[in-house]
């Protein structure tokens, strides 16, 4: 098996892809959290600005989902076909509320009734929610391991998800963009919706703060394989305190009303979160609950070596593309919202 | 029903809805590069009125097809997990590129393109609407490259076997550049073009009809048709292109096209027709030996029909091959013979007196859209019985953890959906058609909206 800087390429591409989910993560996260704090406003004005607000980058954001989707299926097959075929019901309904989502958002300004905006406010709302949530509830079940037969074959019923670790690692995803979302659109407002955001950030960092202390302590206390590794390596002790830190500076920083700084740092706490995740699953992608020799690992679900390779050049070249303009849009509508004839 | 035909209607029908938007996008993205172009050229108010207005329904138009193609990415893990195993390695790549070389770019530049007007200057904004529009053109290159793939697998090996075998890369060029992608993927664009421009003329003529913007809509016109005329004469070549590459590779579904069952003679082009598989015979109005001479450019040279494969190798459903390839090329002939006139008449100068002319043109935008789903069908349809031409089939291809009242929900639950989808668009579609060119900035100001406002906040 090749390597390039002492890594593999499976475990390359395990990065790659992880960077993928993160990016999507820190950038939906921020629009999808707007979307479920959006029923707080209750001007039509202050729900116009907030929309606008994520308007020219939303879609450029839920492309993350779509490479890292695109990267799964071409780096782990395997772990693709597993992960989307067990969760066959959750996706589906994912997919409607990114459906309605995307639609509420394009729809809502196009008439004048007010039972018409009322009814895409609320769509827009509660299609935010449940992406986030389903996102935990996914994320949740993967940490605990699926029951799969050799083949990577789902065996349970799909309502074998409904459990309550998933249940708090979907409540705090959600918490989470909360937070993330009410920060960047404080950046983004100004005179009395900007007051109101302020409270709304104070409130979803609360929400966040309790959301993951019972999460790490549950998960601490009942799933102790999901903290063993840091347990055995002491020195990556420093990615949670890190972290803690990451958050305590949120609370500071929105004190001192430098949201910025504060974003940045919700930023931090998403990619540490995922680091967490990734540490204490490799080289496992999808265990498996039954029987940990059939887990998917990353190298017994991933692609060839020369496939990999071709993709890492890729990702090479693109990713830097894709920075590029990304930042040139994000600067271009960079400063507070105003609405003008072309907005939502 | 079983898991498989449920899965095979889903996965046509949500692609079939998705691929009513794509082809706008790209087309109407190209008139607006060539709308804005001459703006930038000409400096006229008129061409910046033409781009902003049809700026709003590519908003719209995209908007849809974004919201409708996750589906189909996902959908290949839940519905077709073996088949993902399988070609997972081999055109996930092509999946990849397309996420991270086409919509990062269109999605990026989308938000310069909608909401940019007043930010960035008209030449980096000109720049905006080129590069969603390549990006656009790009999505296309990397789905038909994967899709090519499959009609015609090229650069890779099989390793393992039974329900382990899957494709492994050998050559990712010879994968990129496979027998078919070439004249499919020029295929394809060119579909998207007259999509595109057929939509610019169809609210053009609406609005000739109707007296309402005159100079504007017959500049648009004007443009819509230049764009159509070429295409459709272009569509013909590059179509025949394509037939001869489905010869080459893909015989059974060349013999279902035509409807040709004789094991080794002579073929016919059937200008329309009936296919019956029981009896494998083919009854229509058909041009003696004409297939032979696509094929081979003489009319006696012997083309294979269906009778030279297995029956379990054959197209499952022939008629169904044939109709729709039939109904796509009266499209294109269609579509060359309205354009030709239309050119006829413009040169003349009477195009825009001939009222009924400008009524067909209100119509004929669905011309490229049925030509384009017949062709996917034909191409698609054609394809069976297998996923991955002749190596996996699509009864083996499905997701062995997913039980068929599974799939029954999602189909009912993306039918519902689907259909709310698409009475809202072609209603919105029509207010801002109706609503005409005319900035918005009044419409913001309007005393309706204020007062909507108002009663929004006290509510
Ligand atoms: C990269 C892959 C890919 C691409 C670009 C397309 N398809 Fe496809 N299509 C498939 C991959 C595929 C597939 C996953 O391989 C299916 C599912 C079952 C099957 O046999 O092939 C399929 C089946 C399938 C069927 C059902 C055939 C049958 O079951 O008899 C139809 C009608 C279409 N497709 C139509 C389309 C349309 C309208 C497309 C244009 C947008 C299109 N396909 C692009
Ligand atoms: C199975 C096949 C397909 C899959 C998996 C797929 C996937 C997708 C996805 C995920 C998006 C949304 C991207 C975003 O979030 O910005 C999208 C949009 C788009 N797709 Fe597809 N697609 C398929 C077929 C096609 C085909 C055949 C074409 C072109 C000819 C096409 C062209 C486009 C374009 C141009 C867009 C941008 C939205 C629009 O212009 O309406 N797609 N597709
Ligand atoms: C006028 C003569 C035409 C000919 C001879 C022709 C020929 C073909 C052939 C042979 C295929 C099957 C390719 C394959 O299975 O690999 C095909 C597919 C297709 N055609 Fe046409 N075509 C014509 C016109 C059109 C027009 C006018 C449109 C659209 C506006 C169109 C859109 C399509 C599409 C979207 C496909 C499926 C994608 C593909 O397989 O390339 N065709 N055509």
């Amino acid at each position: 098996m090749p390597t390039f800087l002492g890594l593999d390429y499976p475990t390359l591409w395990f990065l790659v892809i992880g960077a993928c989910f993160t990016g999507y993560a820190i950038l939906d996260g921020f629009d999808l959290g707007a979307g479920a704090v959006h029923l707080f406003f209750n001007k039509e004005e202050s729900r116009r600005i907030a929309l606008n607000a994520i308007g020219p980058v939303w879609d450029g954001n839920e492309v993350w989902l779509v490479i890292g989707g695109g990267a799964l299926f071409a780096g782990f097959p395997k772990v693709y076909a597993a992960v989307f075929s067990a969760f066959y019901i959750p996706f589906m309904i994912f997919l409607v509320a990114l459906i309605f989502r995307a639609i509420s958002i394009e729809f809502r300004s196009k008439e004048p009734m007010i039972w018409w905006r009322k009814f895409w406010d609320v769509s827009y709302c509660i299609s935010s929610i449940a992406i986030a949530l389903a996102l935990g509830l996914v994320l949740g079940n993967i940490l605990q391991g699926l029951p799969m037969d050799k083949d990577g074959n789902f065996l349970e019923n799909w309502t074998y998800f409904l459990n309550p670790y998933a249940g708090m690692v979907a409540i705090s995803t959600l918490a989470l963009f909360m937070m993330h979302g009410a920060i960047y659109l404080v950046m983004k407002t100004e005179k009395r919706l900007y007051t109101k955001l302020t409270i709304i950030v104070k409130n979803t960092t609360i929400f966040f703060v309790i959301s993951v202390l019972l999460l790490s302590f549950y998960t601490l206390l009942y799933k102790t394989h999901l903290s063993e590794r840091i347990k055995e390596n002491t020195w990556m002790f420093i990615i949670p305190v890190v972290m803690v830190l990451a958050i305590a500076n949120i609370a500071r920083r929105t004190s001192q009303q430098k949201y910025r700084l504060a974003f940045l740092s919700s930023a931090v706490v998403i990619s540490l979160l995922l680091v967490i995740v990734a540490v204490e699953l490799y080289p496992y992608m999808v265990p498996n609950s039954l029987n940990p020799q059939y887990g998917l690992t990353v190298h017994n679900a991933s692609s060839s070596a020369k496939s990999l390779g071709i993709m890492l050049v890729f990702a090479a070249i693109g990713v830097p593309l894709v920075a590029i303009y990304t930042s040139f849009v994000f600067w271009t509508f960079k400063g507070k919202v105003k609405l003008d004839e072309m907005s939502y | 029903m079983d898991v498989e035909i449920l899965s095979r209607i889903q996965f046509a029908f949500t692609i079939s809805f998705h691929y009513i938007y794509p082809p706008l996008s790209i087309g109407l993205g190209l008139c607006m590069v060539i709308m804005e172009g001459l703006y930038l050229k000409t400096g006229q108010k008129i061409y910046e009125d033409m781009t902003r207005f049809f700026t709003r329904i590519f908003a719209l138009i995209f908007g849809i097809g974004v919201a409708t193609g996750i589906v189909m990415e996902f959908e290949f893990g839940t519905n077709w997990a073996t088949y993902s195993k399988y070609v997972g390695d081999v055109f996930g790549s092509a999946l990849a590129a397309e996420g991270i070389f086409a919509f990062a770019l269109e999605s990026g530049f989308l938000g310069v393109l909608l909401f940019g007007w007043n930010k960035v200057s008209p030449r980096v904004h000109f720049f905006a609407t080129i590069m969603v529009t390549l990006g656009s053109m790009f999505s296309a290159i990397w789905i038909v490259v994967a899709n090519s793939w499959q009609q015609t697998p090229a650069g890779f090996h099989i390793v393992g076997e039974g329900l382990e075998a899957r494709a492994e890369i050998i050559n990712f060029w010879e994968m990129v550049f496979n027998p078919s992608s070439l004249e499919r993927i020029t295929h394809v664009w060119i579909g998207a073009f007259l999509s595109g421009a057929f939509l610019v003329t169809s609210i053009a003529a609406w609005y000739i009809r109707h007296g309402k913007h005159l100079e504007f809509s017959r500049k648009a016109f004007k443009i819509g048709l230049s764009v159509a005329l070429i295409c459709s004469y272009v569509q013909l070549f590059v179509g025949h292109k394509s037939a001869e590459v489905v010869a080459e590779y893909q015989p059974a579904k060349l013999a279902a096209m035509e409807g040709h069952f004789e094991e080794n003679s002579k073929a016919d082009m059937y200008l329309f027709g009936w296919v019956n598989k029981q009896q494998e015979t083919t009854k229509g109005v058909a041009i003696p030996g004409g297939l032979s001479f696509l094929i081979h450019y003489n009319f006696t040279e012997p083309v294979k029909g269906l009778r030279a494969f297995a029956p379990e190798d054959r197209p499952g459903n022939p008629n169904l091959v044939f109709q729709t390839y039939h109904l796509m090329i009266a499209c294109g002939m269609a579509m060359i013979l309205l354009t030709s006139l239309a050119a006829w008449y413009w040169r003349k100068g009477v195009l825009f007196d001939k009222t009924w002319m400008m009524k067909v043109f209100v119509w004929a935008v669905l011309l490229p859209q049925l030509a384009n789903q017949a062709g996917w069908f034909a191409a698609e349809t054609g394809r069976q019985p297998w996923v991955v031409y002749g190596l996996l089939r699509t009864s083996d291809a499905l997701s062995a953890s997913v039980k068929a009242n599974q799939v029954l929900f999602s189909l009912v639950l993306f039918s519902l959906v689907y259909a709310l989808l698409l009475t809202l668009f072609l209603y919105l579609l029509n207010k801002k058609i109706v609503h005409g060119p005319a900035a918005h900035k009044e419409e913001m100001h309007s005393p309706q909206l204020e007062e909507m406002a108002e009663r929004f906040d006290t509510r």
